[in-house]
């Protein structure tokens, strides 16, 4: 089928990454999870991680042209 | 547990999935063109989007909730369902029987039984699916509006209509293939949603070291905490093998190393991942027999790496409860909160000097079971001190001496995930629903199209009714899945429903194919009579069994109680084993009675001795199934010693 789904992947991702990063970076204090007893931004290091990700998956889709690999469907 | 509200981030990330999965759906629209299309993809996806939709499809309620539901009641040990229960049989499916059922060109696998044997056979096995994958959709279901019910305060009936319509559209837009998609989207959003709540619950429990000897403690005394009246050896949550080793009493899964090897790891794994085709339709999927021999290997990397994701955290859950100052407990049925008005109103009026009136008195209000010492002190704490009702609430939430099992990854989700974090995990466990339902309803759509409508009701039609009943049957199995939902609301652990579930099924028809595929002398009548033998045995053997402290009824024993297993999990373990010996006997001695119907030359590409084998020089060492296969059973083996 002629949809690369590395591009919804990586859009979706990209977008979520982008928004916690945004949320993590903005209300740092709401973005606080407490375990084991030291305070973590996990928005901001997640929507980090969320982003290369997502990055990732969309050169993956550019560089497969945008079809899916070895697929000429 | 308290709904949570949810932050403007938290919505935002819900719906932008929504709105992917459903762009997914209308994306795909115009590559639908005819009933192959719509309902077995035309066979045109490549290897890695089929392999990691062969795990997501599988990766519904049962996984996330279930397991670490189970990874409470039983620790380590639940990671049997991958390492003995999962991998050896995706790797013989994928070395084996992929070139039958992608090879014979059938498009389910009850058409691979229509071509190996007769259409009865086919007819009996499609019809005992399509009525196993409403079921399994029933339970993904229930699970997601129940999730959608505790986390957020959405009303039931509301939540599971919702979301159902979400997965209507993108299927009916988008067939097989949307589901497939999606299937792989959900599998990202899955693992990336859950990773960061494993990491923070072994952390505020001190690490895996801190954990596992907290659960040493925790085995020697579960009755402390409610988990299990019965003490076992140190090692029973946190070891996979030892605890089996010295007997069902040694255990809290309550199994024998047999019930294990033989029952799970033989006939409810093999019957599941070899002959379920939620699963095998994603392989039958694929572009060409390499890629869709390579689906199951791909499949079985993270299938070996989830335990870490779904079975740890309800080992999590376990040591927090038993770590006075994290102030968690596995979350307790849902009680109403008149009955907990009621409860507060015995402890306000009790008399401290009779304390067992007093337990009596907030039991029978909650119609649960209660901790007495709890109780005692609670009712001596509000003598002393007059407590307000939200303290004495608490006091009685924190003494109900029953678990919710199925509530474990909710809790450790709202512990855990502040507001942006949170809409991530939620979504992920929505993406796990969803993706459950999806594939069971396009597994059913298939099936009953091709394998009972066009098979037994309404032959030699157009492709375009085909398509179009194909469509039609969706919005029926949509339906028929609320149905079943509701009736799942009845079980507190889908686990053990769908171990049932499979019982009845899968374990015997895996008899049906291993002498199908292996045994040139098998016949249609025998395989009929076999099948049909397997699964009213399965029947008289639920009927006859019982799981100890289960009451005769829905959950077995009700003709009468021959025998008591100590636990659901043995009940099913051994149902499955008994339903697939006798289909398996009673279709090797009807064959032997019985005459061929095919020649050799009709059953090759059907029969593993008359089809020539598969050759692989072609491929690089490493994309050989065989090669792949051993690799990845060599490396199962060795979790198995690591967690020995």
């Amino acid at each position: 089928m002629g949809l690369d789904i590395r591009w919804p992947i990586g859009l979706m991702f990209t977008f979520i990454g982008v928004l916690l990063s945004f949320y993590g970076a903005v209300r740092r204090d709401a973005s606080i999870s407490q375990a084991g007893g030291s305070d973590i931004n996990i928005n901001l290091i997640w929507g980090g991680v969320l982003l290369i990700f997502g990055v990732l998956m969309l050169v993956g889709a550019m560089r497969g042209g945008g079809k899916n690999s070895e697929d000429g469907k | 547990m308290q709904p949570i509200h949810l932050a403007w981030v938290d919505y935002t990330i819900l719906l932008a999935y929504v709105a992917f999965v459903l762009g997914i759906g209308f994306a795909l629209t115009r590559y639908m063109k005819s009933s192959s299309d719509f309902l077995i993809t035309g066979r045109s996806i490549p290897t890695w989007v089929t392999g990691l939709a062969f795990i997501s499809a599988n990766l519904g309620a049962l996984e996330l909730v279930g397991m670490a539901a189970s990874g409470a009641k039983y620790g380590i040990a639940t990671a049997h369902f991958y390492w003995v229960g999962a991998i050896p049989a995706m790797i013989f499916l994928a070395v084996f029987m992929m070139p039958f059922y992608y090879g014979s060109k059938a498009r389910s696998v009850p058409e691979y039984l229509l071509m190996r044997f007769n259409k009865p056979v086919m007819g009996l096995n499609a019809f005992a699916f399509a009525i196993m994958t409403l079921f399994a959709s029933g339970i993904s279901m229930n699970a997601l509006a129940k999730l959608l019910n505790q986390l957020l305060g959405w009303n039931y009936h509301f939540a599971l209509f919702i979301c159902s319509g979400v997965v209507l559209v993108y299927v009916l837009k988008g067939g097989l293939t949307s589901a497939i998609y999606t299937e792989v989207l959900q599998f990202f959003m899955i693992v990336l949603g859950f990773a960061p709540v494993v990491y923070l619950g072994l952390k505020d429990v001190g690490g895996w070291g801190a954990m596992t000897n907290t659960l040493h403690s925790v085995a020697q005394n579960p009755a402390a905490l409610d988990l299990n009246s019965k003490s076992f050896g140190p090692d029973a949550w946190t070891s996979a093998w030892k605890p089996l080793l010295g007997g069902p009493a040694n255990n809290p899964m309550g199994v024998d190393v047999f019930a294990i090897v033989f029952g799970l790891g033989f006939v409810l794994s093999f019957g599941y991942w070899c002959t379920n085709f939620l699963v095998v339709q994603r392989a039958m999927a694929a572009k060409n027999m390499t890629a869709a021999r390579n689906t199951p290997i791909v499949a079985a990397i993270p299938k070996m790496l989830f335990p870490a994701l779904v079975i740890v955290p309800g080992m999590i859950a376990v040591a927090l409860t038993a770590m006075p100052d994290k102030h968690y407990r596995i979350p307790p049925p849902i009680i109403a909160p008149e009955a907990y008005t009621q409860a507060v109103a015995a402890v306000q009026n009790a008399n401290p000097a009779d304390p067992a009136a007093a337990v009596k008195a907030v039991s029978d209000a909650l119609g649960k079971k209660v901790n007495a010492d709890k109780i005692t002190a609670l009712v001596a704490a509000n003598a002393a001190n007059k407590l307000s009702d939200d303290q004495i609430k608490e006091g009685i939430y924190n003494s109900v001496a029953e678990y919710d099992y199925d509530s474990v990854i909710f809790s450790l989700v709202k512990k855990y995930c502040p507001p942006g974090l949170l809409g991530l995990a939620l979504t992920a466990l929505l993406a796990s629903f969803m993706s459950g339902m999806a594939g069971n309803v396009t597994a059913f759509n298939t099936v009953w199209t091709y394998n009972l409508y066009q098979a037994f009701f309404v032959p030699n039609k157009s492709d375009a009714h085909y398509f179009r009943m194909g469509k039609f049957i969706t919005v029926v199995g949509i339906g028929l899945s609320i149905a079943c939902a509701y009736f799942a609301r009845q079980y507190n652990n889908a686990m053990d429903i769908i171990q049932l579930v499979f019982g009845f099924v899968n374990a015997p028809v895996f008899a049906t194919f291993l002498l199908g595929m292996f045994w040139a002398r098998a016949t249609g009548i025998g395989a009929f009579l076999g099948l049909f033998g397997g699964i009213v045995g399965s029947t008289l053997f639920h009927a006859v069994t019982i799981a100890h402290g289960n009451p005769p009824g829905i959950k077995g024993g009700y003709l009468c109680v021959l025998h008591e297993f100590p636990s659901e999990m043995a009940q099913n373990f051994w149902l499955a084993s008994f339903a697939f010996t006798t289909c398996f006997v009673l279709t090797l001695l009807i064959s032997l009675a019985t005459g061929r119907t095919k020649t050799d030359e009709q059953l090759k590409g059907l029969v593993y001795s008359l089809t020539p084998k598969t050759v692989d020089h072609n491929q690089p060492l490493w994309q050989r199934p065989p090669v792949a296969g051993v690799a990845l059973l060599i490396a199962c083996v060795i979790l198995n010693l690591i967690f020995w």
